[in-house]
């Protein structure tokens, strides 16, 4: 055994005798004759075209995009293009699913459960519980999942998103942030937990944590409908019908470039305290650009991204639904437990401009960022059964436009600072459990785990309470 | 039986009737492929068409940073495809690069196809030559020809293919071009049909050739079953840190299993 790792050690020991012999570098050499011989074989091989006689449709599209002046409107106009055409799309097919996932087939199942003498906690936890959540995920997730996805698949698949990352990376760079990180949040943007594996390109592993920590800044799958379907309910509709669709496009845009802004701060703020550093250097690449395959990006986005999406959120959504009714319905001392929670929560929800609905949904909602619309709505509609607006706890179809998100909603008690201050939470909460997960397993530390976790809620607590107060201040 | 002319076997017409797409059913293979290359040029695409996945490809450099595997079967033989992270060197410290830079290490792929992108084929040979440092069974795909063609730039693969060593198959695996040939040389130089005689670097000095020699026989005698002593002699040479953590403590020998292991677990995850 010993004489082994003598023997190992012997070998380390040699190693350095044979650097120095060598000079010190000698690695260098031997790059530089690795490159020398890569030069010479490419000139025998490839011929070039006289640079100026070919216009470079790639290089002037190139200084349009990634220019000093234009590079950002334009990012700022083709996300508000890709957010319209996704707000407008998908209003219809949404009220088209509803009426029949909730206003349909829903009833249908309580009188088909009634005809068989179901017991009730049966047709409770089964058909109010778990089939009601997975309706509303489906008709709430999948007309703009179906219409956003395919649209950034095309962008990607383009090779814009790399120039965005160009655009953004002399800001990431500024504040101590790897150049890279900037294309690592545009991973974010479709899943937090892949723009965290992403991260594996940045080598510095400082770098990479501040990177690891900030995706959640990124608006995420899970979010995006969130964020599009709040606007649209509640801030396209404070403003005159025709500019609505404008106005919430543009609304989505600030909270997703509020985010980026966000991110930059926390990796200032990370790279002047807890990550001390400077930045290094790197080089971007700027891929050629390609025309998109249409149809098999809408295949690839519509299955890998919508259907796995969708999936993902119906998977939650069951056992989240079943989750909701029981404490929608179980009571202690004549009240349910979310009434419970809820009563306590609210008077502090309300410092934040929130209410206890919404933070018990961002609890039952911590695997997936997905359904906690479907779960504000449930649990909304079931605290004010109780208060004797419905029939039943938990159960939707008593409200006579169940279809009509702004209805439960405003009868929830929201208003316009409820709903900016949702979207500003649902940018900085927690990140979902698979996202946490997964940072544990890139950084295998829980501190950075409980730091990626808390921080984003301490900001989201932070920044709805000023606005609230703010609001309130101005209001009255 | 039906008798096949030698001419009929050989033609790629006739070969690529024989690729049987097989997705991800890995179950029991003959070969083992990995596809490397820098990054966007492509690997993504080629295993898509060679195992009829569809894993998401993006025009991004970065899309892939764990590995995926498929597999196929091609004139009976069956291979199992590991698309590797794009890397531009074999000596980077970034985690995605390390992934790939193992796997062609210490998994010993029987060929390593490396995609090449016809456009910047200068920057691409620099990993290339790394990578023909390391192993011999390589085919390289000299992908995107369309876009070279487009920018009217003009690569002569067989020029290339003198230069290296090794086969060089034009190709353009968005519209399938080339894939026939590919096959045909994976499984030529799978089943040692073909023998690649790469180019290794003629400007080594005399002293560091007789370093990495001396340095090579004592791995060997500690360490006898580690495939790529030479390459692992030379990191040492150049004093990589974690290489010699894994000398010093014995690792070394089972940074063959450990680290496939732990590559298997990220790419089930």
């Amino acid at each position: 055994m010993n004489e082994m790792m003598n023997k190992r050690e012997s070998i380390i020991a040699e190693a350095n005798r044979l650097r120095w012999e060598l000079g010190e570098n000698f690695h260098d050499t031997l790059m530089q004759n690795i490159y020398e011989h890569a030069t010479e074989i490419e000139k025998k091989a490839v011929k070039y075209p006289d640079a100026k006689e070919v216009f470079s449709f790639d290089r002037t599209l190139d200084k349009i995009l990634t220019s000093k002046f234009l590079g950002f409107p334009i990012m700022f106009l083709m996300l508000g293009v890709v957010f319209w055409l996704t707000i407008q799309g998908a209003n219809y097919p949404s009220g088209l699913l509803s009426n029949l996932l909730v206003d349909t087939i829903h009833p249908a199942l309580k009188t088909f459960a009634l005809n068989f003498d179901l017991p009730w906690w049966l047709s409770g936890v089964l058909i109010d519980g778990a089939y009601l959540a997975m309706a509303w995920v489906v008709s709430v997730m999948l007309p703009p999942m179906a219409i956003f996805f395919p649209l950034y698949t095309l962008l990607e698949d383009f090779g814009y998103l790399p120039r965005v990352a160009f655009n953004l990376d002399p800001l990431y760079k500024k504040v101590g942030a790897h150049g890279r990180q900037a294309l690592t949040m545009a991973m974010g943007f479709g899943c937090n937990a892949a723009g965290v594996i992403a991260t594996r390109v940045i080598d510095s592993p400082r770098e990479r944590l501040i990177a690891i920590i900030t995706n959640n800044f990124s608006l995420c799958n899970g979010r995006w409908p969130t964020q599009i379907l709040i606007a649209t309910v509640f801030i396209g509709s404070a403003v005159p019908a025709y500019l609505a669709g404008i106005v919430s496009a543009a609304a989505v845009v600030f909270i997703a470039l509020l985010g980026i802004a966000f991110s930059l701060i926390v990796s200032w703020f990370l790279s002047r305290t807890l990550l001390k550093g400077e930045a290094s250097a790197f080089s971007l690449e700027l891929p050629p650009y390609r025309p998109p395959r249409i149809f098999q990006t809408l295949y690839t986005s519509l299955i890998d991204r919508t259907i796995f999406v969708l999936w993902r959120a119906v998977v939650f959504a069951i056992p989240a639904g079943m989750l909701i009714w029981l404490v929608a319905n179980v009571s202690i001392d004549g009240i349910s437990i979310a009434n419970h929670f809820i009563q306590y929560v609210n008077p502090i929800a309300f410092v934040f401009g929130l209410n206890g609905v919404i933070f018990l949904a961002y609890i039952i909602a911590i695997p997936a960022n997905e359904i906690v619309i479907p779960t504000i709505l449930m649990l909304t509609v079931a605290n004010l059964g109780i208060q004797g607006v419905g029939a039943g706890s938990g159960v939707m179809f008593e409200l006579e436009s169940a279809s009509d998100v702004a209805t439960i909603l405003q009868s929830g008690g929201w208003t316009l600072l409820t709903a900016i201050n949702l979207m500003l939470f649902s940018l900085l909460h927690n990140p979902c459990s698979t996202t946490i997960f997964t940072i544990y397993k890139e950084t295998k530390s829980w501190k950075w785990t409980l730091v990626s976790t808390f921080l984003p809620i301490a900001m989201g607590l932070t920044v709805t309470f000023f606005v609230t107060q703010i609001w309130r201040l101005l209001t009255n | 039986m039906n008798k096949i002319s030698e001419n009929c076997i050989n033609c790629p017409a006739h070969n690529i009737s024989n690729l049987k797409k097989l997705g991800i059913d890995m179950s029991s293979f003959d070969y083992v492929v990995a596809l490397a290359g820098n990054p966007n040029t492509g690997k993504s695409t080629v295993f898509n068409y060679l195992t009829g996945l569809k894993q998401h490809t993006g025009n991004w450099p970065g899309k892939t940073v764990t590995r995926a595997e498929g597999a196929f079967e091609y004139n009976g033989k069956k291979f199992k495809l590991v698309d590797l992270p794009g890397t531009y060197s074999l000596l980077s410290t970034s985690v995605d690069e390390e992934v790939a830079r193992d796997f062609i290490l210490f998994g010993q792929p029987d060929v390593t196809v490396i995609v090449i992108d016809a456009t910047r084929v200068e920057r691409n040979l620099n990993l290339v030559l790394q990578i023909l440092e390391i192993t011999d069974r390589v085919v390289i795909c000299l992908n995107l020809i369309d876009e070279a063609r487009r920018n009217q730039i003009e690569v002569d693969h067989r020029t290339l293919s003198k230069e290296l060593g090794v086969p060089v198959i034009p190709a353009s695996a968005r519209q399938g071009e080339g894939m026939d040939e590919l096959l045909k040389y994976i499984y030529e130089v799978a089943v040692g049909s073909y023998i690649c005689k790469p180019n290794r670097l003629r400007s080594r000095s005399k002293e560091l050739n007789e370093a990495i020699e001396k340095l090579t026989e004592m791995i060997k005698e500690v360490f006898p079953n580690l495939p790529n002593t030479r390459w692992v002699a030379l990191r040492l040479l150049e004093g990589d840190q974690n290489i010699i953590d894994a000398v010093r403590n014995g690792e070394l020998g089972n940074i063959n299993l450990s680290k496939i292991v732990e590559i298997e677990k990220e790419a089930a995850y």
